[in-house]
């Protein structure tokens, strides 16, 4: 036995990384001038002492456990989706068009159907590099990278020559009909007397994105499909031999990856925008990889990391408000972030190991 | 299009195609090694940021490239560090060092220059002027040929030619020296390098030395030569062109150079020419945009020939195995 205790591999070693990636953080704002601990006091503030703040980090929040979900079913298939940027773009299209074209009666039913078109254009995106990886061997990281850019050609191109409304200026589809609306935070928990939530964006999509976690964890650890997914992303050549075809499991994994980063965009043109702009996905896509290496995969995990980076996310637009640091410090958190947890994951692993080997030495 | 057009069109394929080139020979010397890199445009971007800021403080363009290559070697050393030291995942590691990039130049250039992230406007010594070459000037007024050369060949910034003769360079150091056979070795089967007593790490660290610097070469001539100055995410996807172009060229240095000038040209016919009418079919620049990264697609799933990286790729290199 020369490996750690579970619970030092699944809780100490990414705590340890993440508070290096905060260490690293810190320094990074004293080096331009500002306090990290008034910044950090800052970000609660803004971010988690008012309801309104909390709307909005419930809002980001719910747009990160959608990506964080996505790229970590493809890591359980040991498969690395950057692709959910352009993923989630598509489906914001998929949105749109359901929002757009379909007379709805309700917003219920919108929301309903709108899940579909999402979660299918999504996946669809997706299906493409996923078919191509089991069929033709070409690396899944390469062709997501390379369709985020073509989502982005043809998202351009759709909202500039198809759907922009005629007189209209910006590449944006019209405000969608009002029957699609989705009741706001606001909407569903403000009283006359006590006004929560006010002007904030979180809406019903976040209770969409914890089930997505539960369905999520049921899935991967409650049935036979998630089971495949698991033992193929152990070990191909065991799995195959077990009789799980490769070529399924690589797409039906991917298909649902890219359906749950196109739901992301139910939240954004939906919930927020109520009509599909240019650069919906505002980087979600890739915070989800973040999301999923801090959570290890596991949708307790990415919650918990998703509503940290919303957190940070709401923090960061008061810093920038309030102060000279700009948003991008949160680019440069959520680098760390990426880099300690998933990179140098070893530099931290490795003296741990050490660390309990000699400590069982000594107890035995 | 009449010739004066075209040579123009060209002219801007040769300054589009010279970042890409840079940027895809330094990955090429990356992935060659066994060391995949998808934080070229990262690379490229803190450089970019670099040599400009430098530049701007010491109106110097030659200290703003010397400080461009430092940051995208720091860059290189993070990603080796990472993905050699620490056997980490390389892909990973690419994608945190491009949002490092991403971030930190904005930040710094906002602390610095207080311009909401860009350097002031780089003049006169902080910027390459373009060289003319000898005789431009005597024979532009010759037919043809005259225009070619002043307007093709001449007027370009010296990280132009250096890129250009940095593909036969390339060549030669893989193909005809003691370390391109271990370099290009170490991609392909590390073991057999290491039992022949050759480092592996030092190697891999060698040959991520080269990519930092050729990055750092591709990242100042887009603040400094083609640019005048930085702006916030300003190398616009060029990374992924160039790592497109790399594997269009299936890591192959002269190839790197005709893959390089071809989506230097789609570049620049989509910037000259917004929508083109073919005689009834409109191609819209969307498409333009993103036909390098169709093509990338297309070559990847083995349609037009295989893309067959370097067998090692990918993988960190664990001694006793």
């Amino acid at each position: 036995m020369d490996k750690m205790p579970a619970w030092a591999d699944a809780v100490l070693v990414p705590l340890i990384s993440i508070l290096l990636a905060a260490i690293l953080s810190a320094g990074v704002i004293l080096a331009i001038g500002e306090n990290p601990i008034e910044a950090f006091k800052l970000m609660v503030d803004g971010a988690l002492m008012r309801s309104s703040g909390w709307g909005y980090t419930l809002y980001y929040t719910t747009n990160f456990i959608f990506t964080g979900l996505c790229v970590a079913i493809a890591f359980h298939a040991k498969m690395f989706n950057i692709g959910g940027e352009g993923q989630a773009m598509i489906g914001g299209l998929g949105v749109a068009l359901a929002c757009l074209f379909i007379p709805f009666p309700h917003w219920s039913v919108a929301l309903l159907v709108a899940t579909l078109a999402a979660a299918a254009f999504g996946a669809a995106w997706a299906f493409i590099p996923a078919w191509l990886q089991a069929k033709r061997g070409s690396h899944i990281v390469i062709t997501t990278i390379m369709f985020n850019f073509i989502a982005a050609a043809l998202l351009n191109y759709v909202l500039v020559n198809l759907l922009r409304p005629v007189g209209a200026m910006e590449p944006a589809t019209g405000t969608f009909p009002a029957a699609t609306h989705l009741p706001t935070f606001q909407d569903m928990f403000a009283t006359e007397g006590n006004p929560l939530f006010r002007g904030s964006p979180a809406n019903v999509t976040f209770f969409l994105a914890v089930a997505a976690c539960i369905a999520f964890w049921f899935l991967i650890w409650r049935t036979k499909l998630g089971y495949e997914i698991r033992a193929f992303g152990q070990s191909e050549s065991a799995a195959r031999y077990a009789g799980i075809s490769p070529v399924r499991i690589t797409v039906v994994a991917m298909l649902i990856s890219g359906g749950l980063a196109g739901m992301m965009a139910l939240n954004t043109t939906m919930g927020e925008a109520e009509r599909l702009v240019l650069n919906a996905t505002e980087g979600a896509g890739f915070i989800g990889i973040a999301v999923a290496l801090m959570g290890r995969s596991h949708p307790v995990g990415v919650f918990l990391a998703a509503l940290l980076f919303g957190f940070l996310y709401q923090g960061g637009a008061e810093l920038a408000l309030w102060t000279n640091i700009p948003r991008e410090l949160i680019t440069v958190i959520q680098a760390l972030v990426i880099l300690f947890t998933g990179a140098l994951d070893n530099m931290v692993r490795l003296p741990l190991e050490k660390l309990f080997m000699s400590m069982r030495r000594r107890s035995s | 299009m009449d010739y004066a057009t075209l040579l123009q069109v060209l002219d801007s394929t040769v300054r589009l195609a010279t970042p890409l080139l840079l940027a895809c020979l330094a990955g090429l010397f990356s992935e060659r090694s066994g060391i995949v890199d998808i934080g070229l445009e990262g690379k490229m971007l803190a450089a970019a940021f670099l040599s400009a800021a430098i530049a701007a403080v010491t109106g110097s363009v030659w200290l703003g490239l010397l400080a461009g290559i430092a940051a995208s070697m720091l860059m290189s050393f993070i990603h080796g560090f990472a993905s050699i030291t620490f056997r980490g995942n390389q892909l990973i590691s690419g994608v945190a060092i491009n949002f490092l990039a991403s971030g930190l130049t904005v930040l710094i250039a906002q602390d610095w220059f207080s311009q909401g992230g860009r350097t002031p406007s780089l003049m006169g010594g902080g910027r390459f002027e373009s060289i003319t070459l000898p005789f431009a000037e005597a024979l532009r007024g010759v037919p043809v040929i005259g225009p070619l050369y002043y307007e093709l060949i001449s007027g370009h910034s010296i990280l132009v030619y250096v890129a250009f003769l940095m593909v036969p360079l390339t060549w030669w150091i893989l193909y005809r020296t003691r370390f391109g056979l271990r370099l290009r070795a170490v991609g392909e089967a590390p073991e057999a390098v290491d039992t022949a007593g050759v480092s592996v790490v030092a190697l891999r660290y060698a040959a991520i030395a080269i990519c930092g610097l050729l990055c750092g070469l591709a990242g100042a001539y887009l603040a400094t030569g083609l640019q005048a100055g930085f702006v916030r995410e300003m190398t616009a996807g060029r990374g992924y062109i160039a790592l497109a172009a790399l594997i269009f060229a299936k890591w192959r240095p002269w190839y790197a150079l005709y893959a390089c000038l071809l989506f230097g040209l789609l570049q620049a016919v989509a910037l000259r020419y917004q929508n083109i009418d073919l005689g009834g079919i409109i191609i819209p620049v969307q498409v333009m945009d993103a036909l390098p990264y169709i093509l990338t697609v297309v070559i990847l799933a083995g349609f037009v020939g295989k893309a067959i990286p370097p067998r090692a790729g990918g993988e960190p290199y664990v001694k006793e195995r």
